[in-house]
């Protein structure tokens, strides 16, 4: 019992740690240094403590000692209780979607199973998609709020384009839910323990679906009509400021990071390395004593979940940084003609295929 | 469906949109009347740069109008400089040495490649290809670094004199421009990869803001958004100025002037301009850059000095300015945007009576309601873009 709670605050401490210490903060540096390496520039070098700038990575720190000390500015006419709501509810789905994401297998730890996942749940996927659908209320509540014309037409903009991308994103999967027979996101990744059985290989057109969605869905650039700057100036947070227009772009940054784990844990083999089995890699950590190879097998595979993650997180800020940016109506276009009807042709071809084995 | 939309209340929405705005860089408003995302109206409201250009010119000897021009198209003030001295030796009857001819080509071309470039770039960076808009503004930093070799200065150039120019080509220009040109080129091939062919792009950019050939001309079109709807008219090919007659180059023209081909006759541009230089630089004869006439063009610091018939010219050229005979003239360049007309006025004393320019950017931003009607928001930026106003030319 003691274990279990042990166990459980020690799981959330860590991926909280890891998503809100680690990854928002140094994902705003990410994208600083990417986008300068492929731009030819420098990037962030500037912010400093005693001199050494450690590349850019204090531009973070002084981030947010600055919206710390911002003016937080509601707009005359705004509904204040709407606009203070609405990054919130847009930042605690962003951050609570990543219980339902194995981060490792299942491991016998001194005669104790421990299970990576903070919340082990049977409708895991389901999880995902109900708290993605939640962020659309904040958003859509912030552009209507905040009183302003731009503000109004990017919420407009994000809620047409977030519930129909949830639509192609919601039958893209359908396929991986058909070829693994489960929602339970630690069960999908347990069945990827082949390379040949990763999801890529088995619904490689659903991965492409589900990518181009799930980006859509965060509406980053080439999708990024809800906030497009030289539309809508910023569109649905054209008027915040300080620390609530920094709730919403970590929202944005943590959308980044659950949406590679939830690509790793459907199509690239969860926490698995390529041709390694679980089996195999216990008996390469002989060495260590029973328990001793089951913390040493839990590291690497944790190692590896998060090494992946890191590589969507890389792919998606390359995609950012390369493509310009849809009309708002070619964007609704892709999905309703094109994404949507891939998608349900993808789900007929997984379901023959699977009826005919 | 149609009952619910007969009781459903709806209205309009009426948006400022600028002058500080994103997309309104060259400070302009739209006052945009939209149902959704459509535009039903729109009214376009200028003059938040008026300056009293032609005002001051009446004040200042004709000399110290340049300084000025620099100020009109602020992205290709080079063109305006030569424009201007044109126009005023067209006026007094003179023409500069061939030297100077030459220069001045290759300072014009210099300044149009870093205008397309910044306008193209520009387009980029609003549909969000900010890689794009980076490659391009690198090229035109090292286009600026030639322009600031021939002349000292980046942006405010003041280089052109009546009847000459401010000093000769610097020691190693001709290095200088063959290692730019080569950089220039390759980070065209990147942004022709990021941006040509790329379906996103296309599909912002094909079919909007088009307009047929003799709506353009109606609404008065030059330069490249005229050539976009497949007119070949170029001020340097239709009445040759300078030694452009003695250049190989080409225009390139579109077909359905949308967004896209001015676009893409931009982009070529940028290759044929470099073509002129290049040629320009091979064929580049010796000689005076300055006229010898020292009622109009100062005579070297070193006779000014030593000299008291110099001194005297210096002395009154300065104080009273140099004195066209009275009569007035009109005289067109090929700018970066279009055709840029000057038409000045003298009644024989040292100050322009009329200095009145003829913006390209005009006409073509009086044209934005027509092109925009109709359209959707977005598109306001691509459209906005390729019309490329610019603020100080525009509005004076």
């Amino acid at each position: 019992m003691v274990a279990d709670l042990i166990e459980s605050i020690a799981k959330i401490v860590f991926v909280f740690s890891v998503n809100l210490g680690f990854f928002a903060p140094v994902l705003g540096w990410v994208e600083r240094k990417q986008s300068a390496v492929m731009q030819d520039r420098i990037g962030a070098n500037r912010a400093d403590i005693f001199g050494f700038t450690a590349i850019g990575l204090f531009h973070s720190l002084a981030d947010a000692l600055k919206v710390l000390t911002k003016e937080d500015f509601i707009p005359t006419g705004a509904n204040r209780f709407f606009h203070t709501l609405a990054p919130f509810i847009c930042l605690v789905p962003a951050i609570s979607t990543f219980v339902v994401i194995p981060f490792g297998g299942r491991y016998e730890l001194f005669g104790h199973q421990v299970n990576l996942v903070i919340a082990d749940l049977d409708v895991g996927i389901l999880f995902v998609f109900a708290l993605a659908s939640l962020a659309t209320y904040g958003v859509v509540l912030a552009g209507w709020s905040s009183r302003s014309n731009w503000s109004l037409l990017g919420g407009l903009r994000a809620s047409a384009q977030m519930l129909s991308y949830e639509v192609a994103m919601g039958l893209t999967i359908i396929g991986v839910l058909i070829v693994y027979g489960s929602l339970r996101l630690t069960e999908i990744g347990a069945l990827q323990e082949n390379f040949f059985h990763w999801g890529i290989f088995l619904q490689p057109l659903g991965f492409v679906l589900f990518l181009t969605c799930a980006i859509a869905e965060n509406k980053r650039v080439p999708f990024d009509m809800p906030e497009a700057e030289s539309e809508l100036v910023a569109g649905y947070f054209t008027e915040y400021s300080g620390l609530k227009f920094v709730m919403f772009w970590m929202a944005e940054f943590l959308e980044i990071v659950t949406i590679s784990g939830i690509v790793t844990s459907l199509f690239f083999g969860a926490w698995h390395l390529p041709f390694v089995s679980d089996q195999e890699l216990l008996s390469l950590f002989q060495f260590a004593g029973p328990n001793g190879a089951a913390l040493l097998a839990m590291l690497v595979n944790v190692a590896t979940f998060f090494a992946k993650v890191i590589f969507f997180i890389w792919l998606q800020m390359t995609i950012r940084w390369t493509l310009p940016r849809f009309r708002y109506d070619q964007v609704m276009r892709l999905c309703w003609k094109m994404l949507l009807p891939l998608s349900l042709i993808n789900i007929l071809i997984t379901g023959l295929v699977v009826l005919v084995l | 469906m149609s009952d619910l939309m007969k009781d459903l209340h709806t209205e309009h929405m009426v948006i400022n949109m600028g002058p500080s705005h994103p997309v309104t860089h060259g400070t302009v408003k739209f006052l945009v009347t939209l149902d959704g995302e459509n535009i039903v109206d729109m009214k376009v409201d200028i003059g938040y740069l008026h300056r009293g250009f032609e005002k001051m010119c009446e004040s200042g000897t004709w000399q110290q109008v340049i300084p000025y021009t620099d100020r009109l198209n602020y992205v290709s003030p080079l063109i305006n400089n030569v424009g201007y001295a044109l126009a005023v030796e067209k006026l007094i009857g003179i023409e500069v040495p061939e030297r100077c001819q030459y220069l001045r080509v290759i300072a014009c071309e210099l300044s149009r490649i870093a205008d397309h470039l910044t306008n193209v770039a520009a387009g980029g960076l609003e549909l969000g290809a900010f890689t794009a808009f980076l490659y391009f503004v690198e090229a035109r930093e090292l286009v600026w670094d030639l322009i600031e070799m021939l002349c000292g200065a980046r942006v405010t150039v003041n280089f052109v004199r009546i009847g000459g120019l401010k000093n000769d080509l610097p020691q190693g220009f001709q290095d200088k421009t063959r290692a730019v040109f080569k950089e220039c080129r390759r980070l065209w091939n990147d942004v022709d990869k990021l941006l040509t062919k790329n379906r996103i792009f296309i599909d912002r950019v094909r079919n909007v803001g088009d307009i047929s050939a003799e709506e353009a001309i109606a609404y008065g079109f030059t330069g490249p958004c005229l050539r976009a709807c497949g007119i070949p008219y170029d001020v340097r090919k239709a009445q040759p100025y300078l030694v452009y007659d003695r250049m190989d180059f080409e225009v390139p023209i579109g077909e359905t002037g949308d967004n896209f081909d001015k676009y893409l006759v931009r982009m070529e541009e940028i290759q044929q301009s470099m073509k002129i230089v290049e040629q320009a630089l091979s064929q580049l004869p010796d000689g005076p850059i300055n006229l010898d006439l020292p009622q109009y063009r100062m005579q070297p610091k070193e006779d000014i000095y030593h000299r008291i018939d110099s001194l005297i010219f210096h002395f009154k050229t300065v104080i009273d300015g140099i004195k066209p005979p009275p009569g007035e003239v009109y005289f067109a360049v090929e700018g970066a945007n279009g055709e840029l007309g000057f038409y000045l006025v003298s009644d024989g004393s040292g100050k322009p009576y009329k200095c009145r320019v003829r913006p390209p950017c005009f006409p073509l931003t009086a044209a934005m309601p027509r092109l925009m009607k109709g359209r959707l928001i977005a598109d306001i930026v691509p459209t906005f873009d390729m019309i490329n106003m610019i603020g100080g030319e525009c509005d004076r």
